[in-house]
């Protein structure tokens, strides 16, 4: 399975990444090949089997439902790029 | 066989010690944590070519070794007091960057500290910087990095400069260059194992739940696991101790006590049934490794070890379900970074251009690649197709391990198909990069812990690692099998040569 310019531009909208004129035909021809290389998996009857999430996930463990940590407004703001009256600024959304 | 070998300057023999021989020395008071963290202070400045840290914290280096000299004089150290360590760039430490080498966190100051390292300080430990690696530890070769390259310490006969492998490739320079006497790593289809290997050093990637992974950067939470990276095993032994243990915080994190690990050091291998999987032996694979595999089942057996010929049929299908299952959960992970909370941000006219701006910039081109791989096998009508594949594939990749374990107590294998490669020689077909991990992903897909023992010498004069994969939370055998395996090799580490 390959894909085409217009998926792949299609995988980057929703992954929230923008590909330049330049870098679309390498990343294209890469994701093929990882594609291609993963189609492997085709050889295996896997019919009968049933999905694995991973190991040690059997039983999740349950907490309290408590809250843990309070006041930590400023410790949350502190990374934030821009802040005004202890929100994170975004350009508008609503017009 | 002559290797001329660069030596960093080694002015002081303080940096040559193991940590089990500098915790001695420290209680015997034979030198201060004071002298022992100058004395790495000293060699990472002197050696900073190697690119090993992209954060050096000498100032709290120091003020830390003057505390631990304080509780030792009182005899009140902890298991790890005044031992000064380097710190995986992954692992979060409180007001601290803490950078994932990604470009899309410089600058990030964690206002908590990871459980891992949290342990480690309450055992006493020095932290010297936090260790270079792979861009969200995506790589085999520290060439992904944001902060540029890693060196490894090892130059092979034509002079050229080497990878020391990834994505713990800051911490097994460290490690292995005299930069830190001991370092945290983490391993999601190798990047403990595989560096370990190249650096000529001990690495251990400790069963999936043993080691908390809370407040460590996530690439792929079903396969990352923390573990330390050592000059030898004994010191393997010491540094998981303190690194292990149930945390509420991480629903995975096991609730089991965590055994001595010291005490299986000297418990050899008498009556230890080794399998020996016979789909390791990979095509045309390089006749170094193949004389290291053997000599590794002749020493074990030796000591009394029974050598199996086992089978794990879907041992090639292991890099094709890492590649569909890892950037798959990274790509859901890495959603977070939006240019919004904390990070780069690149400003955009829309939020969604923001978005965007920041995210193309932020991430380099391995993670992205990643990430659209990822987003691909989780899109509407491929997730069946690919995603859910893996997942039956991955079962039958665990089964396959649970099966030899019936017969086996320890699986042997080679760490790595090749010794270290020079920086112009790293590939740059993506899947052809992705092959180095082959012996390495298919622990991480079961969940297994898996050990990295450095074992003799490529005819290039490169250290070569020798790996075990024992069954879940049995670390124990490997520091059983581990221990004699250091023991007949006799490697002698770069610090030794």
């Amino acid at each position: 399975m390959s894909l085409d310019q217009t998926t792949v531009k299609r995988i980057a909208t929703l992954a929230r990444l923008k590909l330049s004129e330049d870098r679309m035909g390498p990343m294209q021809q890469d994701l093929n090949r990882i594609l291609h290389f993963i189609d492997q998996l085709n050889e295996v009857d896997t019919s009968l089997v049933e999905a694995m999430e991973g190991t040690n996930v059997s039983s999740m463990p349950f907490r309290k439902d408590v809250i843990t940590e309070e006041n930590c407004v400023e410790k949350i703001l502190a990374n934030a790029p821009e802040v005004a009256c202890n929100m994170f600024v975004v350009p508008k959304v609503v017009e | 066989m002559t290797t001329p070998i660069t030596k960093p300057a080694l002015k002081n023999d303080l940096i040559r010690l193991t940590l089990a021989e500098a915790k001695e020395g420290l209680l015997k008071k034979k030198f201060s944590s004071l002298d022992l963290t100058k004395a790495y202070l000293e060699s990472m400045e002197s050696n900073r070519n190697l690119n090993a840290y992209i954060l050096e914290t000498p100032e709290l280096a120091l003020e830390r070794a003057k505390e631990s000299d304080k509780r030792l004089a009182k005899n009140e150290g902890g298991l790890l007091e005044g031992l000064p360590l380097g710190i995986k760039d992954l692992f979060s430490t409180e007001g601290i960057q803490t950078t994932a080498a990604s470009h899309i966190l410089e600058g990030f100051k964690p206002p908590y500290e990871s459980t891992v390292t949290q342990n480690l300080q309450n055992a006493g430990a020095v932290f010297l910087g936090k260790t270079n690696m792979d861009e969200f530890a995506m790589g085999s070769t520290n060439m992904t990095s944001y902060f540029g390259s890693v060196i490894n310490p090892w130059k092979r006969s034509d002079g050229k400069d080497l990878v020391p492998g990834g994505s713990s490739g800051g911490s097994a320079a460290a490690v292995a260059g005299g930069l830190a006497l001991a370092a945290t790593g983490t391993d999601t289809g190798g990047s403990i194992r595989q560096p370990a290997a190249f650096s000529g050093i001990v690495g251990l990637k400790p069963t999936y739940g043993r080691c908390s992974r809370w407040g460590i950067v996530a690439f792929a939470s079903s396969l990352d696991q923390p573990g330390p990276m050592t000059r030898d095993v004994r010191d393997a032994a010491l540094m998981l101790q303190v690194m292990a243990g149930h945390d509420p915080k991480d629903s995975t994190s096991a609730s089991l006590e965590v055994p001595s690990f010291e005490k299986s050091l000297t418990q050899g291998v008498k009556g230890i049934r080794v399998g020996i999987p016979r789909e390791y032996r990979l095509d045309g694979m390089d006749s170094d490794i193949v004389k290291l595999w053997e000599n590794g089942a002749k020493w074990l057996q030796e000591s009394g070890a029974e050598i199996i010929d086992v089978s794990l049929p879907h041992t090639k299908y292991s890099l094709p379900t890492y590649y569909v299952l890892a950037p798959a959960e990274a790509s859901s992970n890495l959603a977070r970074y939006d240019g919004v909370r904390y990070g780069l941000r690149v400003p955009g006219k829309t939020l969604d251009e923001l978005y965007e701006s920041t995210r193309s910039e932020g991430f380099g081109t391995e993670v992205q690649r990643r990430i659209l791989i990822g987003t691909y096998v989780l899109s509407a009508g491929y997730y069946d197709a690919y995603y859910l594949k893996a997942q039956k594939v991955r079962r039958l990749i665990a089964q396959d391990f649970e099966l030899a374990f019936q017969k086996v107590d320890v699986i042997l294998a080679p760490t790595t198909p090749t010794p270290a490669f020079a920086l112009d020689e790293s590939p740059s077909d993506p899947v052809v990069m992705y092959l180095n991990d082959v012996l390495t992903v298919p622990a991480n897909l079961a969940g297994l812990p898996g050990m990295s023992v450095p074992a003799g010498l490529s005819r290039d004069g490169l250290p070569l690692g020798l790996q075990l994969i024992g069954p879940a939370f049995d670390e124990n055998v490997l520091f059983r099998a581990g221990s004699v395996l250091e023991e007949a090799a006799a490697f002698k580490s770069f610090l030794e040569r």
